[in-house]
């Protein structure tokens, strides 16, 4: 029974990787999904009203008690003026603190100045639906909505990706 | 049988994914942590007699339109040191079907759910501390009008792999769990609300939970009685958000009735746990404080279950969780047969291009957070404070019992002096009462004075140098220690890094060095790292991730994949 079981898992893995080699190479279908999270004054918030006008979007996963993640919003706040002005980019952080330290997030984001669209995400709904294991983990999103670059763990200098590829999103806009 | 056909179910599901136009998403995630063990005496790390040990998982999500199944992988071969080795061997035992129309949302199977903060109910996951106590179950969400919101939830949690086929463990006597959610948010219901400047939000839920009576005895007088368990135990609670401007409130009030239990001694003694925030947050300046009150608030599927077995709730800890090496050397644990505590957080930004501020702005953290026991009074002269079969004590809610806990007070800068440069500092002070915390009454409270500086300098473009320099000063416990690590970092690929920490002045004489290497390379959503050396027990942040370890010496190798 056991190893029936297993067999059959397997081959199930097996079978949606090859689904998902079969798409489209050209077209990563791979969208946001609507899932149902708070909005920092504690309202409900749906992740598929994630959006920016046909323009691109960062989706950043962190808590407040992860150090490289507060490394990589600290850096992504140096850079956010500049970003929004060649690119109109704009970012989202979702915070995967839960009920321990979730009141943290509101003055822990304000106390730092920092100006990112900021949801909540205390029992991980999202970030099981976006398939993350750790944070921080980084998605940009194009202007049609699909998940072009998907980027975990942060060291110093990755904004440089993040940002080279802002530029190529947003060439042929304006 | 059951998961025959749940099988089945998914695979019609892959299937059609295949052959309809849509074909909806695959995500999903795998890991895996291998470690070699050596006996080491000296910083107390064993060997393990398989020589290799190793977790990994395999997260898989098909979602097409409305529809999302689940199923994750759990192998453990055998268990890595430190975790919990009732999960030895392999299986899925986490699976499930969900539907989402508009207004509602069915899930069977596994699911994760937490009620307002969790104090009556929360199941959640988390691999980096072997903690996964997820339902096994029916859940229903309902959302009949905008701002209000049903949830139902009926199953058994899991604990560690299912033996039969009936789902988690209900062969070993375990509860059953009945749940229920109400939360109404005005300013959504009611169109004139919404755009209101104030928004308020309540909750109620209730949770009930069913286990068959079992036998506990107690002698009194050389007479042997037997104790009668309540089958059916109740937790409620209700609470509140409401902000205005920059100001926040939330609290929640839970109350539980009559729960012996292994964890509270088998006292008839309700429950109650008390949790309450409030915030000031305007660009520039963030203000927090937390209160809580924990009174005989522990609340399991399984009455004889102990450490983090079948929780229900979950009891916030509201003291701040640290994430350098020696701030959370003597990190708080939560005490759920009694505790009260305050926390408060200032958080704030002195001004780019002024004195203090200089070019980039300087952002200062203060933090202070101090728990204590609860005042427990007897009963009756003849009745000792929580003796077994007894109402257990009296507790006044305002009244502080004489115990500290914990007490730790922090302070954190963080400054960027120019492009290539910046830096943090952290100076704490620590007050760790050892004996209750950590469950060994004979260790002395530690007093201990944390400093800690890291650095980052750019060397050239994508390239650079993390230096991070610790010190912890202790006499109790095991002494001194003192840190120096430098990591290397080649965006976007590569990092690079060597640590020693040094435990000196050790009161055992016990003096140790704990040297450890590494290096790691990450391309998009996947991450691999090597390491060798010692590990002391505690949680080890490098190159951009931290996780739990136990005290071991030896090779370790990592891997993650998002997809």
């Amino acid at each position: 029974m056991k190893k029936l079981f297993l067999f059959i898992s397997l081959s199930l893995i097996i079978l949606a990787v090859n689904a998902q080699v079969d798409q489209d190479p050209n077209t990563n279908s791979k969208t946001i999904p609507s899932i149902e999270i708070k909005s920092l004054d504690g309202s409900v918030f749906y992740t598929d009203s994630i959006q920016n006008d046909g323009y691109p979007i960062i989706i950043d996963f962190w808590a407040t008690w992860c150090k490289p993640c507060i490394k990589e919003l600290i850096v992504l706040d140096e850079n956010y003026t500049d970003w929004q002005d060649e690119t109109n980019v704009k970012i989202y952080i979702v915070s995967i603190d839960d009920s321990r330290s979730m009141s943290r997030v509101a003055p822990f984001v304000s106390g730092r100045g920092w100006e990112f669209e900021v949801l909540l995400d205390p029992n991980q709904d999202f970030k099981r639906a976006m398939g993350v294991a750790d944070v921080p983990h980084t998605f940009i999103v194009d202007g049609n909505g699909n998940i072009v670059l998907e980027h975990t763990a942060y060291t110093e200098g990755d904004e440089d990706e993040y940002y080279e590829l802002l530029l190529e999103l947003t060439e042929d806009l304006d | 049988m059951k998961q025959l056909v749940f099988l089945l179910v998914l695979s019609f599901i892959f299937m059609s994914k295949i052959y309809a136009q849509n074909g909806g998403t695959v995500r999903g995630n795998f890991q895996t942590t291998m470690q070699t063990y050596k006996s080491d005496s000296l910083i107390g790390a064993t060997d393990a007699p398989e020589f290799v040990l190793l977790n990994s998982y395999a997260n898989i999500l098909y979602t097409n339109a409305n529809f999302t199944a689940g199923m994750r992988y759990e192998g453990y071969f055998n268990t890595l040191q430190g975790y919990d080795t009732k999960n030895d061997g392999f299986g899925f035992p986490y699976r499930f079907l969900q539907y989402s129309a508009d207004n509602f949302d069915i899930t069977v199977g596994n699911f994760y759910e937490q009620l307002g903060n969790g104090l009556v109910f929360r199941t959640y996951e988390d691999k980096n501390i072997g903690y996964d106590n997820a339902m096994d179950g029916i859940r229903v969400k309902f959302n009949p009008h905008q701002g209000i919101y049903f949830t139902g939830i009926v199953g058994t949690q899991r604990y560690a792999f299912s033996k039969t086929d009936i789902g988690y463990s209900q062969v070993q006597n375990q509860g059953l769990i009945r749940a229920f959610d109400i939360e109404f948010s005005p300013n959504d219901a009611i169109d004139s609300l919404n755009d209101a400047k104030t928004r308020i939000s309540f909750g109620y839920s209730f949770v009930s939970k069913y286990q068959k009576e079992q036998s506990q005895f107690i002698t009194v007088n050389d007479t042997t009685y037997s104790l009668l368990m309540p089958q059916n135990v109740t937790a409620m609670s209700g609470r509140m958000n409401l902000s205005t401007g920059a100001f926040a409130f939330s609290g929640e009030f839970a109350y539980k009735f009559n729960d012996p239990s292994a964890e509270n001694n088998y006292i008839y003694k309700p429950g109650t746990a008390t949790f309450v925030n409030i915030s000031f947050a305007k660009s520039g300046l963030g203000i927090l404080l937390s209160a809580k009150r924990i009174d005989n608030f522990g609340f399991r599927s399984n009455r004889t279950a102990t450490l983090s077995d079948l929780n229900i709730n979950y009891i916030p800890d509201i003291s701040r969780n640290h994430v350098y090496a020696f701030s959370a050397f003597y990190p708080y644990a939560n005490q759920n047969t009694g505790e009260m505590g305050i926390s408060s957080e200032i958080t704030f930004k002195l001004k780019k291009n002024s004195f203090f501020g200089g070019k980039y702005g300087t952002d200062i953290r203060l933090n202070y957070s101090r728990m204590q026991d609860i005042n427990k009074q007897q009963i009756d002269p003849n009745i000792e404070i929580n003796q077994k079969g007894t109402d257990g004590y009296i507790s006044d809610f305002f009244a502080i019992g004489k115990d500290i806990f914990y007490q730790d007070a922090n302070i954190q800068i963080n400054k960027k002096i120019s492009k290539g440069f910046k830096f943090t500092v952290i100076y704490q002070n620590l007050i760790f009462n050892y004996g209750i915390l950590r469950g060994e009454p004979e260790m002395q409270t530690v007093y201990a004075n944390v400093g800690i500086l890291d650095m980052t300098i750019k060397l050239k473009t994508k390239h650079y140098l993390r230096i991070e320099a610790e010190a912890l000063f202790s006499e109790q416990d095991m002494g001194n220690w003192a840190m120096l690590s430098a990591e290397y970092t080649v965006s976007p690929h590569w990092f690079f890094s060597a640590t020693d920490q040094y435990n000196y002045k050790n009161p055992n004489n016990q003096e140790a060095h704990y040297y450890n290497a590494a290096f790691g390379y990450k391309i998009n959503a996947t991450r691999l790292q090597f390491s060798y050396g010692r590990q002391r027990a505690g949680v080890v942040c490098i190159g951009g991730v931290c996780r739990a370890v136990p005290a071991t010496n030896g090779f370790m190798f990592s891997l993650t994949s998002c997809f």
